[in-house]
């Protein structure tokens, strides 16, 4: 059972997150930061996730969502840092907005190509189970990346060596500007569980508590070494592919129907949450102000510090490739 | 000093580095019944969980290996024929060469790739042989030995080293003979070495072309011409230095490579030679390399378009009679 603190906890990261992609796009706008797959929308699944997880176990976000890089305990100073291009980043600026990965926290690491980090998070989990560690890895992507080889061939070998590992599905109902409706042989991802033999479900990707309890389920599953489970969170993106700079519009991009956009922007995670603890008076108006000047104030300090951090020197570029 | 096959020494590195550390394993397609054995009785000594057969997914287990290599196991992948490795491109050259850069060195992936060339007689596909495009790649390193001596030595470095590695296995050197000490020992990644010494004209090349020199340079030794025979056994990164020595000496240079002209190792060497030691070349530089057509079925085709003696005999009297 969650606890009030819990809920809390869960309110203030997913508003952390909310802010972080927020002030990326503004930047990308003022041309501070270059372009952004922004997961702005999407706050409840890898909240709901992370909630899940210990300090040990291991999160492969998908590449929408540069937040997320938080949702486990990371630093948004680091993550600015990173998005500025400097020494100070996650990734000392070398692998920018798609590429962020904050390994001593367990993010193992988001990727450009869609799909591609799908084995190899099933290959954290496989040595999670060799060295009989009792952790697990989640591991998130979108709608499109179901349709990628990988995935099929990750779940089957995941499903036959009984990896602990959880895919999670962000089925935004895009990839890029292509429907599900057109691109998914199946009604639900999760039906796809099916041809792997475990389990597949499906839940509001919206409703932080319904992500929380699916994947509760299924980390105690592959703690215990039942193996994989395949969750479906159904939820859609506040912005287009790009936010900020080079986004839809910019692109003249039209696909997404007003009526659609209209009827998910009422069921924005954060307010549905907000209205849920009000209800439970685990918040109060005051609270909630209070909570939100704090996040601005953090991701505020941490914009300023990464805009103070030092720049790389041009020859930096040749160190890291090899150990 | 014991007398052993290449495709042992191939055997007992394997076996050797899988009893040393326990975070190495074999994964693979049918390791459980050592397609063309190399890797003969480890399934049986180490077991399922150190040698792992894994269904035919060529993208999904280099993916897996490598994520199990950044949580820091050793995983020893093999292809079983080395073209296989283009059904995994993006998780070599996107994922494997780049992750480590591109996370800002947070992570090691200390990974070998074991890719066999079977060199020919297969027809278009199964007879390639892909190392150039893993130099083109970032982020890799790539050995090709065609010594038992060498192969043992380097799959050993291959195996201890904290960075990608590929290591390929030619199978028309796996019945090559050669003396192996019984202590553990490795041969660095990055240094040559020279097979035969000569004075008239240099040849560059690894793998099984480099056993063709060696049988070329005899022949010729009959003929008065002394040719210098460099086994390149690293194709990157490369020891430059022992090839301009040698071309310094000779003054000549022929490069072989059992793979199309263009990009390949062989006029990668070429290149290194014309920019670095342009003055002491006597003579123009002979790349002898396949022909840019798939490999045909055709015995008599596919003659015409491979490497053999008489191809690299042609280019050496050229060099030395410009």
């Amino acid at each position: 059972m969650l606890k009030s603190s819990d809920l809390l906890w869960m309110y203030e990261k997913m508003l952390l997150l909310r802010e972080t992609e927020e002030k990326a796009v503004e930047l990308s706008f003022k041309g501070e930061i270059g372009t952004l797959l922004s997961g702005s929308g999407q706050e409840a699944i890898p909240v709901g996730i992370c909630k899940n997880l210990l300090p040990e176990d291991h999160y492969a976000p998908s590449h929408r969502g540069i937040s997320t890089v938080l949702a486990k305990g990371g630093d948004p100073k680091y993550l600015f840092a990173e998005l500025f291009g400097k020494p100070a980043g996650y990734c000392k600026g070398k692998g920018g907005e798609m590429h962020i990965a904050d390994f001593k926290d367990g993010m193992i690491g988001m990727n450009g190509i869609v799909g591609a980090a799908i084995p190899i998070a099933t290959g954290s989990a496989f040595a999670q189970k060799k060295k009989n560690l009792n952790t697990v890895t989640v591991c998130a992507f979108g709608d499109g990346a179901s349709n990628q080889g990988v995935f099929h061939e990750a779940l089957n070998m995941a499903s036959i060596w009984k990896l602990p590992i959880v895919y999670v599905c962000e089925n935004n109902q895009y990839a890029m500007t292509t429907p599900v409706s057109y691109a998914l042989s199946v009604e639900n991802i999760s039906d796809r569980a099916k041809s792997y033999s475990i389990p597949g479900v499906t839940v509001d990707g919206n409703d932080v508590l319904a992500v929380y309890e699916a994947v509760h389920e299924a980390v105690e599953r592959a703690r215990k070494g039942e193996g994989p489970t395949l969750i479906e969170c159904k939820t859609y993106r506040k912005y287009g592919h790009h936010a900020g700079a080079g986004n839809d519009e910019q692109m003249g991009w039209g696909y997404r129907p007003k009526t659609e956009e209209a009827y998910w922007k009422s069921r924005d995670p954060i307010l549905l949450f907000e209205d849920y603890l009000m209800a439970k008076a685990v918040l109060t108006e005051s609270k909630i102000k209070l909570v939100r000047e704090k996040v601005k104030k953090e991701i505020e300090e941490a914009v300023e510090f990464a805009r103070k951090a030092e720049n790389p020197k041009p020859e930096d570029a040749l160190e890291d490739l090899f150990a | 000093m014991r007398q052993i096959m290449l495709i042992q020494a191939i055997n007992e590195a394997l076996r050797e580095e899988l009893l040393r550390d326990e975070n190495v394993f074999l994964i693979g397609e049918d390791l459980h019944t050592a397609t063309f054995g190399q890797t003969k009785g480890l399934f049986e000594e180490f077991g399922p969980e150190r040698v792992v057969s894994t269904p035919i997914s060529e993208a999904g287990f280099t993916g897996i290996s490598t994520g199990a290599a950044i949580a820091g196991l050793r995983p020893v992948v093999e292809y079983m024929t080395s073209n296989f490795m283009y059904v995994a491109m993006d998780q070599l050259v996107n994922q494997v060469g780049k992750l480590r850069y591109m996370y800002g060195g947070q992570i090691n992936i200390p990974i070998v790739f074991r890719a066999l060339n079977i060199g020919g007689g297969a027809a278009a596909q199964h007879s390639d042989n892909s190392a150039d495009y893993f130099l083109h790649a970032v982020g890799f390193k790539v050995v090709m030995p065609s010594t038992p001596y060498d192969a043992k030595g380097l799959l050993k470095s291959a195996i201890r080293d904290d960075n990608p590695v590929i290591f390929y296995e030619e199978m028309k050197t796996f019945m090559v003979k050669g003396e192996i000490p019984d202590e553990d020992y490795v041969v660095p990644i990055g240094k040559g070495d020279i097979k035969k010494e000569g004075k008239d004209v240099t040849i560059v090349a690894a793998g099984y072309p480099r056993v063709l020199a060696s049988s070329v340079a005899e022949k010729l030794e009959k003929e008065g011409i002394s040719v210098e025979v460099v086994d390149a056994r690293s194709l990157y990164p490369i020891d430059e230095d022992l090839i301009l020595e040698s071309v310094k000496k000779t003054g000549r240079l022929v490069t072989l490579d059992d793979a199309p002209l263009n990009g390949s190792f062989a006029s990668e060497i070429a290149a290194l030679v014309a920019e670095k030691g342009y003055s002491y070349l006597k003579a123009p530089i002979k790349r002898v390399t396949r022909i840019k057509v798939p490999v045909p079925h055709s015995k008599i085709e596919e003659e015409y378009v491979l490497l053999n003696e008489a191809k690299v005999i042609n280019a050496v009297k050229d060099v030395v009679n410009y």
